[in-house]
């Protein structure tokens, strides 16, 4: 049986953008040099690192010594947070971060509990947004650091950066968001956000895996997190990733370009959901705020539906998408972002899926997936 | 009948050589084949290790291999309410449970099949060494061909409504054939060790595991005479019949426990071949008869006390309340409440139950009932 598989989880990942496979692929073939080298070929490879800095650094509005590359997301997070820490644990060691963030943030905060630090987790209300004045009592003079997420994976709710960051204008504590998510359909630019390290991965926007880069401020302390040679002025150690890096630069460049087209876009395929669910009067309600988030995610609820049996029945049905929350041994854990939403023992947490649509999403697509995901609702009930 | 490209079967795959071969097995036959991991517990070590993480990297090694989707569903609650608590509970009642029985009875061959019935699944699979056979309308189990692997002992107390959606693809096979079937594909698990003992214990000490759960309380070792012999280190890590682990030597030895007194806290020892190591008969409780109660409340069949024994022939009585009372044409050695008692019409497995009491020749020499020994 040959059926089509419709491909709607593109939080979790994205197909290559065709032309950034086309930017890649000469230097695959033809520049091999290690950009730290003196000679003609590390030359040679050095300036598409430098050339792909300025383009990047352009695209978000920062200076290209700003960027600093890294295998991807994690370990721009990883980076922010553990490099902040260590370089400002002489002036504090409390941690300000909110429990929906993505686990490459929750779990190194959680490690940096381990190691004497002290971090809060700001909860959120039921459309997964922080409340501006728990914020604002959460912080103390010892705070040193506070990452929240621009855009949610899992539910796509927008978080009010810009506003923290004014209320964080007078302290100390330096200020990290992962932008990942949010990149592809919200502008991000590091300055009228006012953060100061910004995490950004290529394969959340159509460009390859493996590589991403984290922004840092001029000025903003800093201690490496991976150590040996001195690339990225010692802030990153190891070689560069040099296609990588261009093909990072290719798809930050098109999603820019491109931002406003596809966010519509995704707009119509969330309608198209939602409309086909209400005309078949499937029991359901979207977890976030559908106005006021990330387009391309739509996360759904569908009471009464158990979430691991109802992803196997739509897998086998065509139609990919996920709880959006973490898998041990496969089998899928209740969301600690709708747990953190709804309350610990919520049903929400148990019986959501989430919808992310990407690039190459057509409406005819969307229709047939909503068809599929309609009569497997009515079929689990 | 539907044709068989269209009969999705789902193969419960533990990421051990038989299931994988069962997998492998009915992909060749031609079904539309799913492959779904069971975690029905969390095993995480002090080193961060989880052997269901393992496991399932194998499933899905193989699952690729054989090219059949594959998936995986968390029933840690209900293998906690229905089989893990059902355990502790014999355990503190004195008895022996078979967790394997009730898994097969409450998880496997319920939620799994469940799980699988609501994926669009025709028949669950599983690589169990047992046969069922379908005719006139009627589904029956037969023991697995390979009578050294026959698994029946442990499906006693599936319903024919169960088994009439499974399949054996083993049943006719022998083990080291189905090890051959895995080296001659290729398949990542083909070396892999069988796992032995209770799986949610795994390699791990018996004693210490169940020390988390269980108080254990040490108390006097005495001969059936009354002599004390030693202590003992709590009832519930002892088993009728068992010679090692006493710490007790001394002249008439060596020693075997025959029986524990749960309300003197004392555990019996006798010396082998000893008549109170011997039972006549037992009482059961729990009974399933897979296709209907036997016609007369008394009968003779074979029987296993223990898995892998050879058959006993006995007689069995129906009791009024559907109890049953089995008398032994041989006596037995070590019969153990709270395992199970399955019953056998040549190759059929009739059905079975949990073994409650034994019955003895008591000293003066009449027969009578020795409650949970």
């Amino acid at each position: 049986m040959k059926m089509e598989h419709i491909y709607l989880d593109h939080a979790a990942t994205t197909p290559l953008h065709p032309k950034v496979l086309e930017s890649m692929l000469p230097i695959y073939q033809k520049v091999f040099g290690n950009p730290s080298s003196i000679h003609y070929f590390g030359r040679e490879a050095r300036k598409l690192v430098d050339d792909a800095r300025e383009n990047i650094a352009k695209a978000i509005g920062a200076k290209p010594n700003e960027i600093v590359f890294t295998s991807g997301g994690t370990e721009a997070d990883n980076t922010a947070i553990i490099g902040t820490a260590m370089a400002m644990k002489a002036k504090g060691n409390h941690i300000i971060t909110s429990k929906i963030e993505h686990h490459a943030v929750l779990h190194t905060c959680q490690y940096l509990e381990t190691q004497g630090f002290e971090v809060t987790y700001l909860d959120v209300d039921e459309k997964g947004r922080i409340q501006l004045d728990e914020f604002q009592q959460a912080i103390r003079e010892d705070t040193i650091l506070v990452t929240v997420m621009y855009g949610n994976n899992e539910v796509g709710t927008i978080q009010p950066i810009r506003e923290m960051a004014q209320i964080l204008e007078e302290h100390s504590a330096l200020f990290h968001t992962d932008a990942v998510q949010a990149f592809g359909v919200k502008k991000v630019e590091v300055q009228a956000l006012g953060v100061d390290l910004m995490s950004m991965v290529a394969h959340k926007i159509n460009g390859p895996k493996g590589v991403g880069f984290l922004y840092v401020k001029e000025g903003t302390p800093f201690s490496p997190y991976q150590h040996g040679g001195e690339q990225e002025r010692k802030r990153r150690a190891g070689t560069h990733n040099v296609p990588g890096i261009v093909g990072l630069e290719k798809a930050l460049v098109l999603a820019a370009e491109n931002r406003d087209e596809n966010d519509s876009h995704y707009r119509r395929l969330q309608t198209i959901i939602l409309q086909y669910l209400e005309e078949q009067h499937i029991d359901f309600s979207v977890n976030g705020d559908v106005k006021d988030c990330l387009s391309h995610i739509l996360n759904l609820y569908f009471p009464g539906i158990k979430v691991e049996p109802f992803l196997t029945a739509l897998d086998l049905g065509g139609v990919a998408v996920s709880s959006g929350s973490a898998c041990t041994a496969g089998s899928v854990e209740p969301s600690h972002v709708l747990s953190a939403m709804y309350g610990k023992e919520a049903e929400q947490a148990k019986s959501s899926i989430r919808i992310s649509f990407g690039l190459y999403n057509t409406e005819e697509q969307v229709t047939q997936a909503a068809k599929i995901i309609a009569q497997t609702v009515k079929r689990m009930l | 009948m539907k044709p068989i490209e269209e009969t999705r079967v789902v193969v419960g795959m533990s990421g051990g050589v038989d299931s994988s071969v069962t997998a492998l097995l009915l992909k060749q036959q031609g079904y539309d084949v799913v492959g779904i991991f069971m975690k029905n517990w969390d095993d995480t070590d002090e080193n961060g290790v989880c052997t269901a993480t393992e496991d399932y990297e194998d499933v899905a090694r193989v699952a690729n291999q054989i090219g059949i989707p594959y998936y995986a569903v968390n029933f840690e609650k209900e293998y906690w309410d229905k089989v893990f608590s059902y355990f502790l509970e014999e355990y503190k009642a004195g008895r022996t449970p078979n967790p394997d029985v009730m898994c097969n009875k409450e998880i496997k061959f319920k939620a799994f099949l469940d799980h699988a019935l609501s994926l669009g699944a025709d028949y669950v699979a599983t690589g169990h060494y047992a046969r069922v056979e379908r005719s006139e309308g009627k589904t029956k189990l037969l023991r697995g061909l390979d009578n050294g692997k026959d698994q029946t002992y442990f499906l006693n107390q599936l319903s024919e409504e169960q088994l009439s959606r499974v399949l054996f693809p083993l049943g006719e096979l022998k083990k080291p054939e189905v090890r051959k079937i895995a080296q001659e594909h290729g398949l990542a698990t083909a070396n892999k060790k069988d796992s032995t003992g209770i799986c949610f214990i795994g390699e791990r000490d018996f004693k210490t595991f169940l020390s988390h759960y269980l108080p254990a309380q040490s108390g006097e070792i005495r001969t059936i005479d009354g002599e004390y012999k030693g202590t003992h280190e709590g009832l519930m890590y002892y088993t009728n019949g068992q010679r090692q682990g006493l710490g007790i030597g001394g002249p008439g030895g060596p020693w075997f426990v025959c029986g524990k007194d749960l309300d003197k806290n004392i555990l019996y020892v006798a010396p082998d071949n000893h008549p109170s190591l011997f039972s006549e008969g037992l009482t059961a409780e729990k009974v399933n008869w897979i296709n209907g109660q036997p016609k007369t409340t008394t009968f003779t069949c074979t029987a296993k006390f223990r898995y892998r024994q050879p058959d006993q022939p006995v007689s069995v009585t129906v009791e009024p309340e559907g109890r049953l009372t089995v008398m032994f044409a041989e006596p037995q050695k070590a019969i153990t409440p709270g395992q199970a008692v399955v019953f056998y019409d040549g190759e059929l497995c009739l059905g079975g139950a949990t073994i409650d009491a034994i019955l003895q020749k008591v000293y003066h020499g009449k027969l009578d009932f020795v409650k949970a020994n």
